[in-house]
C-alpha cells in the first residue's frame, strides 16, 4: 500500500460513502455487470477504467438510478449511500439525485440561459427562499465551477452558445449548484479539447475537497492524474480496485496489467 | 441496377491509365447519374406544370365570384303601396309582403327609361325582372328599418339577376340564351343601354365573402360567409378537443408509458386510424353522435366531433416524432439534477417540442378544413341558407354548412352561375389553407433548435 507515494498522492484515512455489494445488472437477457463490489469514499476521486463496453458507465448509473429510465434494464444487489440502501422500493430516485448529482460524456446544457441552467435544480429542489439567494448560489456554483470569470457579464446568454470545455463546465456547475454529496461524471473530458480537459480535471480536484467524486475514463492518463482510487472493469467484472498509484504500478491481476500496457483495449 | 460488373473490364488496366481519359465504367456511371437527375428534374418540372395549371383554372373561374353586377336605382317608396293608413305603424308596414313592393320597382324602371330617354319595348314589369329576386326583399327590409322613408325616393343598389351579371362577365351571350325563358334579346339591349347611361355596373361584391347561401333561384346572392362560421366553430371544437387529448396521449405513449406489447397495438392502431377512410368517421359520426347521443343534425357540435376524431391520429403522430426529436441528452440532464419525469417533460421537453406539436395541429386542423365526405353524412351540406349565428352556443348547434361542403353544394346546382361561386369558394378554402400552413411552417423556422 506504500506505493502510492509513486504517484505523490496523500491518502487521508477516509469513511465509506458508497458501498456497493454483488451487484448484478441485466439489460434483457443480457448479463452487463457481474458480481461488482466497490467501496466509494467520501473527499476522494475514484476512477473506472475499463475497455469500451466493459460496464463501467452502466455500473455507474447504477449509483443514482438513472438506469430505471431504461425499461429492460434489472438491477440485483445492494448499493448503499451512508448505509441505506439506495435500491429500496421506500427510496424515490429524485431525492437519490439530487444528493447523487451527475455529469454527462456530452456537455448537455438546457437550451435556455446561463443563469437558468443552473438555477434549475435549486428552483425545483427549494433550495432558494427569494431572487438573492438563488443569485447566490448561481454565482457559488458558477465560481466552483470555475466558469464565473467567462461567462458572469453575460448570465442572460444562452448556454448552448458557450464552447465545448465551457458548456462541460457549465454542466458541472449545474449539478453541484444542488449541493449534491456524490458527483458521477461519465467521461466528462471526452468531447473536449486538451485545454479544455485540463481545466476539467484541475477542477474535479478541487471539487474532491467537498465531494466524493467518481469518474468514468478511457483516458489511462487521465485516470492516473486526477484519481486516488481505480476501479478496472471487463467484460462486466470488477478485475481490480485498489490505490491508483498501486494500479497503474503493480497490478496484482494480469488482465489489468495488459490493459494499462495497452495489449487488451 | 447500371452497377452490374462489367465482365469485360481487366483489373491490371487500372494501372498506369491516364486520369484525363474516362475508363468506360466511369462513363457509365455518370450518365446513370446524368439520367437520374433528368428524370428527378422531369418530375419536379410536371408537379410544377399541374400546380400552375390548376392555379391558373381556378382563379381564372373562381375570380368573377368576387365581382358582382348591381344596379343603382331612384324608387320612390309610395306610401299608398306600403302604408295605406298612413300611420307608420310597424305592424301594418310589414303586412305587406313582397309582391307589393314588385310595383314599385316597374314604377322605377318606368321613370329611369323616361328620364334617360332610353327607348325599348320592354314592358315596366319585364324590365324590372333584371333584377335579383332579392330586390323586393331588399326593400321590404329597407322599410322595416326605416319607416320614415316611405313616400319619399330612396337610392337602392341592386344586385342584378345571375344572367345579366353574367352578360356583363362574357358568360351568357345573345347566342346562349336562344332558348332561356329567364331573359331575352330586347332585356339585353335595355342592359346595353343602362351600363351606356352608369345605371348597371360591376362592383366588388363583399357579400360573397361574408353572406349565406342562396337558393337555386337566387345564385346571384349566394355567399361563404355563413358557411364560414360553421367551418369556424367546428374548428374550435377541433382544437379544443383534439389538442388537448392528443398532446395528453403523445406525451403519456412517448414519456411514461412502458413499451410492452399493449403500447405496440395501441401505437399500430393509431397510425391505422390515421388511414382510415375519412367516410368512416362520418358514419361512425352519424350513429354515435345524431343516432344515439341525439345531438342535432347538420349541427358545428357533431361535424368537430367527428373531424376531431379524424385529426387526432395526425396530432398523436407529429407530436410524438416532435418528441422523439428532442435528443435524450435533455431529459437525462434534467432527471440528473434531480427533477421527476414529470418536470423532465414539462419543464424541458415540452417547450423544445412545443413548435413541431404546432405545426402538426394547425396541419391537422388545416386538413380538417378541407375535409367534406363525413360531413355529408351527418347532414352539413345541402341548402342551409341560416342567418350567422348570434351565439357561441347557437354557433355549435344551430344547423349550418361548412366552406368545402358550401363548394360541394354549389358544384351541384344546375344553374351555371353557380359554378362560378363555387370556384370562387374553392379560392377561399385555399386562402385559408395556404395562411394555415404558411403560419405553420414560419413558427417553424422561427422555434426550430438546431442541436
Amino acid at each position: 500500500m506504500n506505493d502510492m507515494t509513486l504517484v505523490g498522492k496523500n491518502v487521508d484515512t477516509r469513511n465509506i460513502k458508497i458501498s456497493a455489494r454483488a451487484v448484478q445488472v441485466y439489460y434483457g437477457d443480457t448479463h452487463a455487470i457481474k458480481d461488482v463490489d466497490v467501496d466509494i469514499e467520501s473527499n476522494t476521486v475514484t476512477a473506472f477504467i475499463g475497455p469500451s463496453g466493459c460496464g463501467k458507465s452502466t455500473f455507474l448509473r447504477c449509483l443514482n438510478r438513472m438506469n430505471d429510465t431504461i425499461d429492460i434494464c434489472r438491477v440485483e444487489g445492494q448499493i448503499t449511500l451512508d448505509g441505506e440502501d439506495i435500491y429500496d422500493p421506500k427510496v424515490d430516485p429524485v431525492q437519490l439525485r439530487a444528493k447523487v448529482g451527475m455529469v454527462f460524456q456530452k456537455p448537455n446544457p438546457f437550451p435556455k440561459s446561463i443563469y437558468d441552467n443552473i438555477a434549475y435544480g435549486p428552483r425545483i429542489h427549494g433550495l432558494a427562499r427569494n431572487k438573492a439567494e438563488l443569485d447566490e448560489i448561481v454565482e457559488k456554483s458558477l465560481r466552483r465551477g470555475a466558469i464565473w470569470d467567462e461567462v458572469k457579464d453575460r448570465l442572460d446568454a444562452p448556454g448552448t452558445g458557450l464552447s465545448g470545455g465551457q458548456q462541460q463546465r457549465l454542466c458541472i456547475a449545474r449539478a453541484i449548484a444542488t449541493e449534491p454529496e456524490v458527483l458521477l461524471m461519465d467521461e466528462p473530458c471526452s468531447a473536449l479539447d486538451p485545454i479544455a480537459t485540463a481545466q476539467v480535471e484541475e477542477l474535479i480536484d478541487e471539487l474532491r475537497q467537498s465531494y466524493s467524486v467518481v469518474i468514468v475514463t478511457h483516458s489511462m492518463q487521465q485516470a492516473a492524474r486526477v484519481s486516488q482510487k481505480t476501479a478496472f472493469f471487463h467484460l462486466g467484472n470488477l478485475v481490480e480496485f485498489g490505490e491508483t498509484g498501486q494500479i497503474f504500478t503493480n497490478p496484482e491481476d494480469p488482465r489489468t496489467e495488459s490493459y494499462i500496457t495497452g495489449r487488451i483495449g | 441496377m447500371t452497377d452490374t460488373p462489367d465482365t469485360n473490364a481487366t483489373p491490371h488496366s487500372k494501372h498506369g491509365a491516364s486520369l484525363l481519359e474516362l475508363t468506360p465504367r466511369t462513363k457509365r456511371r455518370n450518365a446513370a447519374e446524368r439520367r437520374f437527375r433528368m428524370y428527378g428534374m422531369a418530375a419536379i418540372a410536371s408537379g410544377l406544370i399541374m400546380l400552375v395549371i390548376l392555379v391558373v383554372n381556378i382563379f381564372g373561374a373562381g375570380m368573377g365570384a368576387f365581382q358582382q353586377t348591381f344596379m343603382t336605382l331612384d324608387v320612390e317608396l309610395l306610401e299608398a303601396k306600403l302604408d295605406k293608413k298612413g300611420n307608420r305603424d310597424i305592424a301594418d308596414i310589414k303586412k305587406v309582403s313582397t309582391f307589393g313592393y314588385a310595383p314599385l320597382l316597374a314604377n322605377a324602371f318606368e321613370t329611369l327609361v323616361a328620364k334617360d330617354g332610353i327607348e325599348t319595348d320592354l314592358s315596366p314589369k319585364k324590365m324590372g325582372k333584371l333584377l335579383s329576386k332579392g330586390a323586393a326583399a331588399q326593400m321590404r327590409n329597407y322599410v322595416i328599418k326605416n319607416p320614415d322613408e316611405i313616400g319619399k325616393t330612396v337610392t337602392f343598389k341592386f344586385l342584378t339577376n345571375s344572367r345579366v351579371d353574367g352578360y356583363m362577365k362574357g358568360r351568357v351571350t345573345r347566342d346562349s340564351i336562344a332558348n332561356d325563358k329567364s331573359i331575352s334579346v330586347t332585356q339585353l339591349d335595355l342592359v346595353d343601354q343602362l351600363v351606356a347611361a352608369g345605371a348597371i355596373k360591376k362592383r366588388v361584391n363583399l357579400d360573397f365573402i361574408l353572406g349565406s347561401d342562396a337558393s337555386d333561384q337566387r345564385p346571384e346572392a349566394a355567399g361563404m360567409g355563413v358557411s364560414m362560421v360553421g367551418s369556424l366553430f367546428m374548428m374550435l371544437v377541433v382544437l379544443a378537443l383534439a389538442l388537448p387529448i392528443g398532446v395528453a396521449a403523445s406525451i403519456y405513449l412517448e414519456e411514461f408509458a412502458p413499451k410492452n406489447w399493449i403500447t405496440d397495438v395501441i401505437e399500430v392502431n393509431i397510425s391505422n386510424l390515421a388511414a382510415v377512410p375519412s367516410i368512416v368517421f362520418g358514419i361512425l359520426g352519424l350513429s354515435v353522435f345524431i343516432n344515439y347521443m341525439h345531438l342535432p343534425m347538420s349541427a358545428p357540435l357533431v361535424g368537430g366531433l367527428v373531424l376531431t376524431l379524424m385529426t387526432l391520429p395526425t396530432i398523436i403522430i407529429s407530436t410524438r416524432a416532435s418528441l422523439k426529436s428532442v435528443p435524450p441528452s435533455i431529459r437525462d440532464a434534467a432527471l440528473g439534477v434531480g427533477a421527476s419525469k414529470m418536470q423532465a417533460v414539462f419543464h424541458h421537453v415540452l417547450p423544445l417540442a412545443a413548435p413541431g406539436i404546432l405545426t402538426g395541429t394547425i396541419i391537422g386542423l388545416a386538413q380538417a378544413l378541407g375535409e367534406t365526405a363525413p360531413l355529408l353524412l351527418i347532414g352539413m351540406v345541402g341548402f342551409i341558407a341560416s342567418n350567422p349565428p348570434d351565439s357561441i352556443a347557437a354557433g355549435l348547434m344551430s344547423p349550418n354548412s361548412a366552406m368545402p361542403a358550401q363548394i360541394y353544394e354549389w358544384a351541384k346546382r344546375a344553374d351555371p352561375a353557380f359554378y362560378e361561386r363555387a370556384w370562387g369558394g374553392i379560392i377561399i378554402l385555399l386562402v385559408f389553407l395556404i395562411t394555415m400552413n404558411t403560419v405553420a411552417v414560419i413558427l417553424r423556422r422561427r422555434f426550430e433548435r438546431r442541436w
